[in-house]
């Protein structure tokens, strides 16, 4: 059976981890390459880099990030933040990368993604959704959230699968940094209307929000970040909690 | 030596790092004389079937791969490499695969209500004895991500299934040929010890 995927998140900025990590065991723990080391120690299902430098002279440091995780680590690697072309996704694949996240560049084209998935595969390419209620449904933004586009999220994600999008990173802005849980309604609704794979992100504080967010709120994997990285909990324990209220993971 | 048949199709450090992991001596290459002298090869394949059979006849590699196979030597085909081995898929009417094997490939059926691609770790049902899966636990779990599946018609060479809505072949092995619709290269420690296992055989 297909077990649910839990996938932590690092913040890279000029390649370093972004408000670093709390891993009292590790030598540099602001080095993305130890942090996935460690995860991948933990268990983790995969890992997600999301690139949050604002220059673009700083893309090849990326690179050399992307690089030395795949020398080190087997697990899947999802890179985002800044991919605008068919050659930023090239040069990520050829790094190492298994997959790449498209945010702003699939809103400024939609035809961006179809290009992309018919060259690379739907496989490879992930459609970022940053999500803000607004009245009964929810509105798109861009620009790591700054920016509204006045695009209606449900029927956004659905044009993102029929561009050939293989998988969904939904970001729910409101629940973003409060810890209170992601927004099941989101999840539901984007769940309901989408046949490809949905991760959710956006919210976490403990390990129940975790179960809910893949049992209410049927995503197939969890994105999170600072329940992880502050020591809070480890990949593992989040693994024996969800196992042991009766999702399938693997362990 | 392995060789890993480079036709533009994937990011094939992945594959050399993890069999260089394990110690063994791999070349990424599309040169025939290469592949031919190789003492084993691998074939990974990403992305869609028609682009795939389309490059490795642009580079002239369809008789070589032949070749090799009829050689006797190992032969390992990763996720569209393996469906590749078949002789049609659906996602491409028309293209010819290689038809080492009677069959086709098929995507996962709507009406089966899955999510597609199945993308995420999925346990082996072993089918039978195998040298590429020999001594792995029980229901290991494998990294898989793939919206179609290969249906031969002789069931005999499926070394292990995974269930998702339905049963479908995760693993081949025939002869000297051998297959997985997963990612071994992606599969950590139980990948490790299947590309090990074909590293001794």
């Amino acid at each position: 059976m297909l077990t649910k995927r839990i996938i932590p998140c690092l913040d890279v900025d000029a390649g370093r981890v972004v408000k670093g990590t709390k891993f009292l065991n590790l030598v540099d723990a602001g080095d993305p390459v130890v942090v996935a080391e460690e995860y991948e120690r933990q268990g983790a299902d995969e890992l997600t880099f999301l690139d949050i430098t604002a220059s673009s002279d700083n893309r090849n440091t990326l690179l050399e990030i992307v690089e030395k995780t795949a020398e080190k680590c087997m697990m899947p690697v999802t890179v985002g933040g800044g991919v605008r072309s068919l050659e930023d996704i090239r040069r990520l694949l050829m790094a190492g990368a298994d997959k790449v996240g498209i945010n702003t560049a699939a809103v400024h084209r939609p035809e961006f993604v179809e290009e992309a998935s018919q060259k690379f595969g739907s496989q490879c390419i992930v459609v970022a959704v940053d999500a803000k209620r607004a009245g009964d449904s929810w509105e798109i933004f861009t620009h790591g959230g700054r920016k509204a586009t006045g695009l209606n999220a449900l029927d956004w994600c659905e044009k993102m699968e029929k561009l050939g999008a293989g998988e969904i990173l939904l970001t729910s802005m409101d629940q973003d940094g409060t810890q209170e849980g992601y927004d099941l309604a989101l999840l539901q609704s984007v769940n309901e209307r989408l046949s490809i794979p949905v991760i959710a992100s956006g919210g976490v504080g403990n390990l129940e929000h975790l179960h809910e967010g893949l049992t209410t709120g049927h995503a197939d994997a969890v994105l999170a970040a600072s329940i992880f990285h502050f020591g809070k909990y480890s990949v593992q324990q989040a693994k024996d909690y969800l196992s042991k209220r009766g999702v399938l993971v693997r362990k | 030596m392995i060789a890993i048949l480079d036709y533009d199709m994937s990011n094939l450090r992945s594959v050399a790092k993890a069999f260089e992991r394990l110690g063994a001596t791999c070349k990424i290459t599309r040169d025939k004389k290469e592949i031919l002298a190789a003492d084993k090869l691998v074939v990974p394949g990403q992305g869609a079937f028609a682009d795939c059979m389309r490059l490795l006849k642009d580079y002239e590699l369809i008789d070589t791969l032949k070749e090799f196979m009829d050689s006797g030597k190992p032969y390992l085909g990763l996720c569209l490499g393996m469906q590749i081995l078949m002789e049609s898929s659906d996602e491409a009417p028309g293209v010819e695969g290689l038809g080492v094997f009677k069959g086709g490939v098929e995507r996962f059926s709507p009406d089966l209500e899955l999510k597609v691609p199945h993308m995420g770790w999925n346990n082996l049902l072993i089918a039978k004895e195998s040298r590429l899966l020999q001594g792995l636990p029980e229901a290991s779990y494998v990294y898989f991500v793939h919206s179609y599946y290969v249906t031969p018609q002789d069931k005999r060479m499926v070394a292990a299934n995974c269930h998702y809505g339905i049963d479908f072949p995760a693993a081949f092995e025939h002869k000297n040929i051998f297959a997985t619709q997963f990612h071994p290269e992606k599969s950590q420690k139980i990948g490790l010890h299947i590309l090990k296992n074909f590293t001794q055989i």
